[in-house]
C-alpha cells in the first residue's frame, strides 16, 4: 500500500531570481541566476546532479519546446531531463516529478527548475492564445482572458454567500494590501511598494469587479530547488533538514463547466487537492497545524476563495477573515509571506517553486525582515487554468521528522 | 391552397440617431440636415445579414414545427460570402435538418420579394409544402452620404406553406428592367448611385405603379378591393405621391418605417408586410410590392387562420426593443470603418480549421449539444463521456438544441483586458431551464445592469472575423433579458 510522500525527499538546495520585468535578460540567463544560487546552498557539484525536471508554460515566447533549451543553458552532462507543463502548476510539477525519481530511489540527487519569460510578448497580461486554444475550443468559448475568468467568482460567490458587492470588494483590497505589505519587505520581489485599501478600491477596472490591484503582476524569473533522500543529506553532514510532506494535484474534467451543480464560488480541485496533501502530511486542523502558506493569488478573489477551498476559512466566511487581518503577517495563520504573486508576478514555469523557495527560507530563518517566528510547516498552492476548468496543486513541506 | 403560414421580424436594438450622424459629419456635408429627422436601424458589432435572417427566422418559426420546413431560400445583397453558400449557414443555425434545398436570392433590392414569388410557386405547384423564406441587409454606405440616413438595417422571414395558411396567395405580377439606380461591382464595398431625382421619378415613381397596376388587371381587382398596399420607397413624399397615382386612400399605405428604422433593403417589403400582418383581419387583401431592376408585386388575402398564430415579437416587438445610439463613431466602428488601435494583444492567431468546424457544425452554428440517455443530463458541449458524475456513461448521447430554452446568468463579468470591439467583453457561466450550461459571451446588454439569476434568451451571433484570411464566425450569445421584458 503506497503511504505517500511524506519525509522521504529532503531539499538540498533553492534558488530564485528577482523577479520583475528583465528586459536584459533572456529566460536562459534567468535559469543560471537561479540555478548559481540554489547549487551554492545545496553544496553539490552541478555534476553531482543525475536527472532534472523543467518547467515552462510559455515555450514558444521564450525558450522553445523541449527539455534542451534547461541543459544547453547550464550545459549538463546529457543528462536525462524532462519537461514539464500543467498550466500554473508547471513549477510544482517540475518539482514533483524530481521528488518522485529520488522517492523512487531511482537517483540520488535531482533538480527542479522552472522559469518563464513573459515580457517578450510586446504587451501587458498573459498571451491571448486565440486558435492555439484548441481547434475546437476556441470557436466557441468567450474571448476570454484570467482577469474575465476568475473575476466571475466574485459574481457567483457574492450571490451564494449572501455578501454585498462593497464587502466582497472591500476584503478583495485589504487581500491586496496585506501581500503588498509582506512585498515590501521582499528585494526579490517586483512590485515592493505598499499601497492603501483606498488606492486598491480606487484603481481602474481590468474586468469587473477586479481593478488593477486585484491582478497580480506579469513578470520574468526563474525558480528551482535540488533534493535528495533524508538519509543522503544526513551523510552530507546537512543538519535542521526541510522535508516534503505531500504533494498533490487534481485536476478538472469539465463538470464544473458543464454540469449543474457547481455555482462559480470554489475550486472543487483544491479542496480535493487539499484533503488528499493533509491525509498524506498527517494534518488534520490545517487552520491550527498550518504555520504558513503560499497560495495562487493570481487575483484577490483567487486567494479568498481559496481559503476556503484549503479548509482553513469556513464556506462563506473567507472574507470575513481577511478583514480581520487572520492572514497577515502578524496574523494567525500568515499568507503570502514573501509577497505573493501578487508583488511576485507570475512567470508562470518559476512561481510554484518560488512558493516553494518562500517556505524553505522561512523554515530555515533565512527570511528576513519578513521572518515569521518559528514556522513548523508550510504550504503551498497553484491553481492553473480557470475556475470551471482548471489543475489545482498543493504542496507542504516541513522540518523533517516532526 | 398555397400562402404565408407565419410571419416575423428582426429590427437590431440600436437606433443611430440622424442627427447625430449630421454632427458629426455635416461640416462635409451638409445637404444631409434635410434627412438628419428620426433614427435607423443599426446592426450591432457582432450581428450581420446572416444573425439577422437567424434572428428573425426564428420568430418566424414561433410555434411552428420547424421539422416540417423543405427548403430555406434567403435573400440579401448584404451576404458575408460571396461563394459559401449563406442560406446553408441560416439553415443550420435554425437547426432545420439535413434534408433540405436551401438558395441565396441576391444582386437586386427585390430579391426578397422574388424568392417569395419562387417559395409561393414552388408550394403551389405541389413540389414542396413547407419553405422558409428570409431576407436581411446591412447595406454598406459611404460617410456623410443621403444612403447613409435612409438605409436601416433589419431582417424579416415568412414561412410559406399549402396548409394553415394565414395569408393566401393569390398571385403575383413582375417586370424587370436593367433599371441602374445604383450598382455595385462584384468585390467592392459601396454602391455607386445615379441623380436621386431621377430614381425617384422615373425609378420608384413609375416601376411600382405599374408592377402594381399589372397585378391588380391580372386578379381583376379595383384599388378599394385592397386593404394594405406594403411598397418601400425611402423618398417619403414619393412613397405618398405612388398612392395618389394608384389612387389609395391614405390608410390603405403601410408605413415605409423611415422614421423608426430606414430601409432595409431586400428585405424591407416583406418586414412591412410583417409588420402589416400582425394588425391584419381575415378577408383583407394585401398587395406587397418589391423594388430593384423592376418590380415584384403580390397579393395575398387573409384567412380566418390568422388568429390561431401564436404571439411573437415581430416588428413591433422589435421596434420597442430599442436604444438611442448618439455615438456616430460606433457606427462607424461597428462597420468596420474606424482603424481603431486593437493593441498587439489582438494579433492572435484566428484561422478557422474547416475540419474542425464541419465536425461540429451542430454545435457552432446550431446550438445542439448532448442530453444522455442513461442518466437525462442535458450538456454542452455533446462529448462521447457523460458528464454528470453519477453516470460518466460511454456513448450515450444524443442531439439536444439548447437554442430556445430559458436560461439564467449564474456568473459574469465585464472585461477590459479581452480584446473587444466595444470594451468589456461581458460574458458569464449561464445555466439553462431543465439542465445544461455553458461559459458565453453575453452581447446586448450593460454590465452594470446585470446580475447573478437574470434571465437570458440564446442568439446568434457573430464571434470573429478573420481579417486576414477573409472568414467570418459565428456562435450564440446570451441577450440578457431585463425585467418584464419578452
Amino acid at each position: 500500500m503506497a503511504k505517500g510522500i511524506r519525509d522521504k525527499v529532503a531539499i538540498l538546495g533553492m534558488g530564485c531570481t528577482k523577479f520583475g520585468e528583465r528586459w536584459d535578460c533572456d529566460a536562459e540567463d534567468l535559469v543560471i541566476e537561479a540555478f548559481e544560487e540554489c547549487i551554492d546552498d545545496a553544496g553539490v557539484e552541478k555534476n553531482d546532479i543525475e536527472a532534472a525536471w523543467f518547467g515552462t508554460f510559455l515555450p514558444e515566447i521564450s525558450v522553445g519546446k523541449s527539455a534542451i533549451p534547461l541543459t544547453q543553458a547550464l550545459r549538463l552532462p546529457r543528462i536525462p531531463v524532462t519537461r514539464v507543463e500543467n498550466y500554473c502548476a508547471t513549477g510544482t510539477e517540475a518539482f514533483r516529478g524530481a521528488c518522485y525519481a529520488v522517492a523512487a530511489g531511482v537517483y540520488d540527487i535531482c533538480l527542479a527548475l522552472g522559469v518563464e519569460k513573459l515580457k517578450d510578448t510586446g504587451y501587458g497580461g498573459l498571451p491571448n492564445f486565440g486558435a492555439n486554444a484548441g481547434s475546437f475550443t476556441w470557436l466557441w468559448w468567450p474571448n476570454l482572458t484570467a482577469p474575465g475568468a476568475f473575476a466571475q467568482l466574485a459574481s457567483g460567490y457574492a450571490a451564494k454567500y449572501g455578501v454585498s458587492e462593497t464587502d466582497l470588494k472591500t476584503a478583495m483590497a485589504h487581500v491586496s494590501v496585506k501581500s503588498h505589505a509582506n512585498g515590501a519587505l521582499n528585494p526579490k520581489a517586483h512590485l515592493r511598494k505598499p499601497i492603501t485599501v483606498d488606492q486598491a478600491l480606487m484603481a481602474p477596472p481590468v474586468a469587473h469587479p477586479l481593478g488593477l490591484f486585484d491582478c497580480c503582476g506579469v513578470s520574468d524569473g526563474a525558480a528551482c530547488a535540488i533534493v535528495t533522500t533524508p538519509e543522503i543529506a544526513k551523510k552530507m553532514g546537512k543538519h535542521d533538514l526541510i522535508s516534503v510532506k505531500a504533494l498533490q494535484l487534481s485536476l478538472s474534467n469539465g463538470e464544473e463547466m458543464g454540469f449543474d451543480d457547481w455555482d462559480y464560488d470554489r475550486f472543487v480541485t483544491t479542496e480535493r487537492a487539499a484533503r488528499a496533501a493533509y491525509e498524506e502530511a498527517g494534518i488534520t486542523k490545517p487552520r491550527e497545524q498550518l504555520s504558513m502558506m503560499e497560495v495562487h493569488d493570481c487575483f484577490s478573489i483567487t486567494e479568498l476563495v481559496t481559503m476556503e477551498d484549503l479548509l482553513v476559512s469556513e464556506r462563506g466566511t473567507a472574507w470575513k477573515d481577511v478583514l480581520d487581518g487572520f492572514f497577515n503577517l502578524d496574523g494567525g495563520l500568515p499568507c503570502q509571506v514573501d509577497g505573493g504573486l501578487k508583488t511576485f508576478g507570475h512567470p508562470i514555469g518559476a512561481s510554484g517553486l518560488r512558493m516553494l523557495y518562500e517556505m524553505y527560507l522561512q523554515l530555515l530563518g533565512r527570511a528576513g525582515e519578513r521572518q515569521l517566528k518559528n514556522p513548523q510547516i508550510g504550504l503551498t498552492h497553484n491553481l492553473g487554468g480557470f475556475p470551471f476548468l482548471n489543475v489545482a496543486a498543493v504542496a507542504i513541506v516541513g522540518r523533517y521528522g516532526q | 391552397m398555397a400562402g404565408i403560414v407565419s410571419f416575423g421580424g428582426y429590427v437590431p436594438k440600436r437606433r443611430l440617431q440622424r442627427a447625430a450622424v449630421f454632427g458629426a459629419v455635416g461640416w462635409h456635408a451638409p445637404a444631409i440636415m434635410m434627412m438628419a429627422q428620426g433614427e435607423r436601424s443599426m446592426c450591432n458589432w457582432d450581428e450581420d445579414t446572416l444573425t439577422m435572417a437567424v434572428a428573425a427566422s426564428r420568430d418566424c418559426l414561433t410555434g411552428a414545427d420547424k421539422n416540417a420546413v423543405e427548403g430555406l431560400y434567403l435573400a440579401s445583397t448584404s451576404l458575408p460570402f460571396a461563394d459559401r453558400q449563406n442560406a446553408g449557414i441560416v439553415a443550420a443555425a435554425l437547426n432545420l435538418g439535413d434534408e433540405l434545398t436551401t438558395a441565396d436570392f441576391t444582386s437586386a433590392q427585390k430579391a426578397g420579394t422574388t424568392a417569395l414569388i419562387a417559395a409561393l410557386q414552388a408550394v403551389a405547384g405541389g413540389e414542396t409544402k413547407r419553405l422558409l423564406v428570409a431576407a436581411a441587409d446591412q447595406r454598406r454606405t459611404k460617410v456623410g452620404s443621403f444612403y447613409e440616413l435612409w438605409f436601416g438595417d433589419g431582417g424579416a422571414s415568412l414561412l410559406v406553406g399549402d396548409d394553415d395558411v394565414i395569408a393566401e396567395y393569390l398571385g403575383s405580377f413582375s417586370v424587370s428592367y436593367d433599371f441602374v439606380d445604383h450598382y455595385r461591382e462584384a468585390g467592392r464595398l459601396f454602391d455607386y448611385t445615379w441623380e436621386e431625382r431621377w430614381v425617384r421619378d422615373e425609378g420608384y415613381g413609375k416601376i411600382i405603379p405599374e408592377a402594381i397596376g399589372g397585378l391588380l388587371k391580372k386578379l381583376s381587382l379595383q384599388v378599394g378591393d385592397v386593404a394594405r398596399f406594403v411598397y418601400p420607397c425611402y423618398f417619403s413624399s414619393e412613397h405618398k405621391k405612388i398612392a395618389r397615382r394608384l389612387g389609395m386612400e391614405k390608410e390603405q399605405v403601410a408605413n415605409n418605417l423611415h422614421k423608426q428604422l430606414g430601409e432595409t433593403g431586400t428585405a424591407h417589403p416583406l418586414l412591412m408586410l410583417a409588420g402589416v400582418l400582425e394588425q391584419a383581419k381575415p378577408g383583407e387583401k394585401i398587395v406587397v410590392a418589391g423594388f430593384g431592376q423592376g418590380c415584384d408585386a403580390l397579393c395575398f388575402e387573409v384567412t380566418e387562420k390568422i388568429a390561431d398564430l401564436p404571439p411573437r415579437r415581430g416588428l413591433s416587438g422589435s421596434l420597442a426593443d430599442r436604444v438611442a445610439e448618439e455615438n456616430y463613431t460606433k457606427f462607424l466602428g461597428f462597420n468596420d470603418m474606424l482603424d481603431t488601435e486593437e493593441g498587439i494583444r489582438a494579433e492572435a492567431p484566428n484561422q478557422t480549421a474547416m475540419t474542425a468546424l464541419w465536425r461540429h457544425r451542430k454545435e457552432l452554428l446550431g446550438l445542439v449539444g448532448g442530453k444522455c440517455t442513461e442518466c437525462g443530463t442535458p450538456q454542452f458541449p455533446k462529448t462521447k463521456v457523460c458528464v454528470n458524475p453519477k453516470c460518466n456513461a460511454f456513448h450515450s448521447q444524443e442531439d439536444y438544441e439548447f437554442a430556445d430554452r430559458g436560461a439564467k446568468i449564474k456568473s459574469y463579468t465585464g472585461d477590459m483586458l479581452s480584446v473587444s470591439i466595444e470594451p468589456p467583453a461581458i460574458y458569464g457561466l449561464v445555466q439553462f431551464e431543465g439542465g445544461g450550461r455553458m461559459i458565453a459571451d453575453f452581447t446586448d446588454c450593460e454590465l452594470h445592469k446585470l446580475k447573478v439569476g437574470q434571465p437570458v434568451r440564446m442568439s446568434f451571433r457573430k464571434r470573429y472575423h478573420d481579417a486576414q484570411r477573409g472568414f467570418t464566425g459565428y456562435f450564440w450569445k446570451a441577450v440578457p433579458q431585463q425585467e418584464g421584458g419578452k
